[in-house]
């Protein structure tokens, strides 16, 4: 009976912690090669669930495909946003960056609950998949298919930066702005796409949540955090350090709030975040005081 | 002597405001000069030290909530808001302790979810806090006008010893050391400047007089919940008022708290919804158009570019 | 003669990467020790291990007869050693005065800001900077700012200070008044060491030379000594110049 029950909550943790790592990629990707924390990513996360539900609302287009959709509309904001407003500050001290970012977010963020409200919306799919059983462990098959696509598109990620042509640009101009800018690479077009491709994983993730969490503009921050605490405890700019955090900040979730109660997540997280940073900053980021 | 006669004033205009206006008035100038308090705080830290706190909304929560359970025990207005100012300095010295050693964005956000933590605690000890239906402060038996009157009286005060202090460390070797260490941790290091205590008093005076200021705030408005004293843009306001006026000076802080109340009541006014965007784009605009501050404008070559 | 300084077996390593290994020598008081080895010999680092910004993986490090190497920085500086940047100036923004007298107020405990700030003009004097002392230190040309390193150096009043490549990038002129600024302190009571890559720099002031290469101490003794040590020759000349140097002596 223990074991079932250590094994659901696992399998919980791990559902939920593919989801996570979706959303934390994005950011970390910002973070990483701008050195922006942008504010805006648990925002991009809630327009990217309100595009999936009105596509389904209205299009009857699934949210699995959507995904597409809400990554594409979220790379122009982005990008627009970026190349428009952020490239202006990009090398300015943590101050300005971050409260540009905070800016920015106060906007949008009140933008959508002017248009949207507050009020949760839940998308409920007409054809549910059912809920898969293995040894007394469910579930639900939505749910799994978010995770694996979450996955999938993390890994997606991963490949357009080792492997494509406007990957390696960003990663160059990561390592080196000078050079790269010296071999040809237009480093504000490849920042406008970097924030680009973060607000795409936001997007995408966003999508795939609605399937799953009701959707407000008021729960940005929610995602926001989860993206920082992700970043700390995975490593910074590295899509894998990504994976392996949201993995683990799932599984802590989910056997805290078997613990402490489910309304105490959030609150692990950040105290294992504080913790870690108190503690190990040097060890989890492997570079200290990147500024 | 010419910032002198202006202090002067200025000074003397603050206390002639409760006598010849109403309580409307009052009211503001009271909240003026309570963000004049988070501006000038924040500065120890923010400005002189130069780490990107964004504290404030801890300091002032906790503070909030310190003095709010002392008069609720039956601790007496005034005392209560020692205490609070206390709770919170001893507050940010453990954590400063604790955090000051990060750089940059680490730094930031460790200060920034610190109030999310909080605001769980208060929100989870029911028992003593009230949990998320807030905490009722018993109400001073005395007229409105009076109360108005006395609130901003008390309010002028912590202002007044909030800039005195700033004045007192600026002019001191710590004010000095701190703005080395703005400039170069290491160095200031190997100057024989003691950095942690150095940073971490600053992040404690950025707190005692945000703590002192929640526990007025309590007894002031009678009723707070968490979501309220611990709400984000209160780390984010003080920020945005030291930027429009330049970071580092002494009375910038000041006339910056007054221009952003003049603002943010603008706004109000006329944004009911979409007070918080218009407030977004307000700092959108200073960041990217005035990122020395207002004052460091230079007005006469602005009209010049304006009239042609 | 006790030494003022010693390092026993200090290591250093960044991420499995030893930047030093096994280093031990003396500095004695009143002597100017010079240190040299190639770009990436491990000098700087050195420095940073002195002055308590990083801690050695291993070893010791005593001044006084008292082991500083888990210090912090500001305490060390406290006990009186000092030293200058290689690039870049610590306090670009603030006055050349008010760099001077941070050196003083805190390291050596002048008692208020005025008092540190007139200790600053002296010692402004002495490097022959009290014409830009109300300048930001952003401004000074390149010799000037190694004065302004050199002055507020002074002013911590050190009993050991590290002069880290004071000499790199100002030319031969500037070079011999620098040479003669260092031996006036020695005269003054202060012990230094000097960290170059500059051979040539080195052999004219220092009593003796110790000589870094891939963060290893290769060879220590009086310069003309160290000069003609093949290991330090193929250190800095490539084993090709060396081979021939040892031709040549062969013939002779």
């Amino acid at each position: 009976m223990a074991a079932t029950l250590f094994f659901q909550v696992l399998v919980n943790g791990l559902v939920l912690g593919g989801l996570y790592a979706c959303i934390a990629a994005g950011f970390s990707l910002v973070w990483g090669v701008l050195n922006i924390i942008n504010i805006l990513h648990g925002t991009f996360v809630v327009i990217g669930s309100y595009s999936a539900y009105y596509a389904y609302i209205y299009l009857g287009v699934h949210p699995f495909i959507s995904v597409v959709l809400a990554g594409i509309i979220l790379f122009i904001i982005g990008y627009l946003f970026q190349r428009g407003i952020i490239n202006r500050v990009v090398a300015a001290p943590v101050l300005i960056t971050l409260s540009l970012t905070f800016g920015l977010d106060l906007f949008l963020n009140n933008s959508l609950l002017v248009v949207f409200s507050a009020d949760y919306l839940k998308l409920n799919l007409a054809n549910p998949l059912g809920v898969l059983q293995f040894a007394g462990i469910y579930v639900p098959v939505d749910r799994l298919a978010a995770m694996v696509l979450a996955l999938f598109l993390t890994c997606l990620l991963y490949w357009v930066l080792e492997a494509s042509r406007i990957g390696r640009a960003i990663v160059a101009v990561r390592m080196d702005r000078e050079a790269a800018t010296l071999m040809g690479v237009n480093a504000k077009h490849i920042y406008a796409v970097t924030f680009g491709l973060g607000a795409l994983m936001a997007g995408s993730a966003g999508a795939m949540l609605s399937v799953i969490f009701p959707i407000s503009p008021i729960v940005s921050t929610l995602y926001l955090s989860k993206a920082f605490v992700i970043c700390v405890l995975g490593g910074l700019g590295s899509v894998a350090g990504a994976m392996v955090g949201g993995l683990v900040l799932g599984v802590v979730e989910s056997f805290g709030g078997l613990i402490f109660g489910p309304e105490h997540a959030m609150t692990i997280s950040f105290c294992l975040l504080i913790l870690l940073l108190i503690f190990r900053p040097t060890g989890i980021m492997g570079k200290k005081g990147y500024e | 002597m010419k910032t002198k006669l202006v202090g002067l004033f200025v000074i003397v205009l603050l206390l002639l405001i409760p006598i010849i206006s109403n309580n409307y008035v009052i009211r503001l100038a009271t909240m003026m000069l309570m963000y004049s308090v988070f501006a000038m705080s924040w500065n120890f830290i923010g400005g002189m030290a130069g780490y990107p706190s964004f504290a404030t909304a801890s300091f002032f929560g906790l503070g909030a909530y310190a003095g709010a359970l002392c008069q609720v025990n039956g601790v007496p207005m005034f005392l209560a808001w020692v205490i609070g100012g206390l709770v919170s300095a001893v507050f940010a010295w453990v954590l400063g302790l604790a955090i000051l050693h990060l750089k940059g964005h680490y730094f930031a956000i460790a200060s920034l979810i610190v109030a999310e933590v909080l605001r769980e605690v208060i929100n989870s000890a029911t028992g003593i806090t009230g949990g998320g239906m807030g905490l009722n402060i018993p109400v001073l038996r005395m007229g409105v006008d009076a109360q108005a009157r006395l609130f901003y009286f008390s309010m002028f005060v912590i202002a007044l010893v909030t800039l005195a202090v700033s004045a007192y460390v600026s002019g001191r070797p710590l004010g000095f050391g701190l703005k080395c260490i703005k400039q170069n941790e290491d160095a200031a290091g190997m100057t024989g400047i003691n950095t942690t205590i150095y940073k971490t008093t600053a992040f404690t005076l950025s707190a005692v007089f945000t703590g002192g200021a929640g526990a007025f705030y309590a007894s002031w408005v009678n009723y707070i919940d968490p979501e309220d004293v611990f709400e984000i843009l209160i780390s984010i306001k003080p920020i945005v008022m030291v930027l429009m006026c330049g970071a580092g000076a002494l009375v910038g802080p000041v006339i910056g708290a007054g221009l952003f109340l003049f603002l943010e009541e603008l706004v109000w006014r006329n944004f009911l919804t979409f007070h918080v965007g218009m407030l977004g784009l307000m700092v959108v605009f200073l960041v990217i158009f005035l990122p020395t501050g207002l004052l460091s404008v230079d007005y006469r070559k602005f009209l010049k570019k304006v009239v042609r | 003669m006790t030494a003022l300084l010693q390092l026993k077996n200090v290591s250093r390593n960044f991420g499995g990467l030893a930047a030093l290994s096994e280093v031990s020598f003396d500095v004695h008081p009143g002597e100017i020790l010079g240190l040299i080895g190639p770009n990436g010999a491990g000098k700087t680092t050195l420095v940073n291990l002195v002055t308590g910004v990083y801690r050695p993986s291993s070893g010791q490090i005593i001044f006084e007869d008292k082991p500083i190497n888990r210090l912090k920085s500001y305490a060390i500086a406290r006990m009186g050693i000092a030293r200058t940047f290689q690039v870049m100036q610590p306090f670009p923004e603030m006055t050349v005065v008010d760099n001077v007298a941070a050196g003083a107020l805190f390291a050596t405990g002048a008692s208020t800001l005025e008092e540190a700030k007139e200790l600053a003009q002296v010692h402004l004097e002495y490097v022959d900077l009290k014409k830009f002392a109300n300048t930001p230190a952003a401004s000074l040309t390149l010799p000037n700012r190694k004065r302004l390193e050199l002055a507020k150096s002074l002013a911590m009043n050190p009993k050991l200070l590290l002069l880290d490549e004071v000499m790199a990038g100002i030319n031969s002129v500037e070079i011999d008044q620098s040479l003669g600024l260092i031996k006036s302190l020695v005269e003054k009571g202060i012990t230094i060491l000097l960290i170059e890559h500059i051979m040539k720099v080195v052999m004219s002031v220092c009593s003796r030379v110790v000589v870094l290469h891939h963060g290893s101490l290769i060879c220590e003794g009086q310069p003309n000594y160290v000069t003609s040590d093949p290991q330090v020759i193929k250190a800095y000349l490539g084993s090709k110049f060396a081979a021939r140097q040892n031709r040549v002596s062969h013939e002779q």
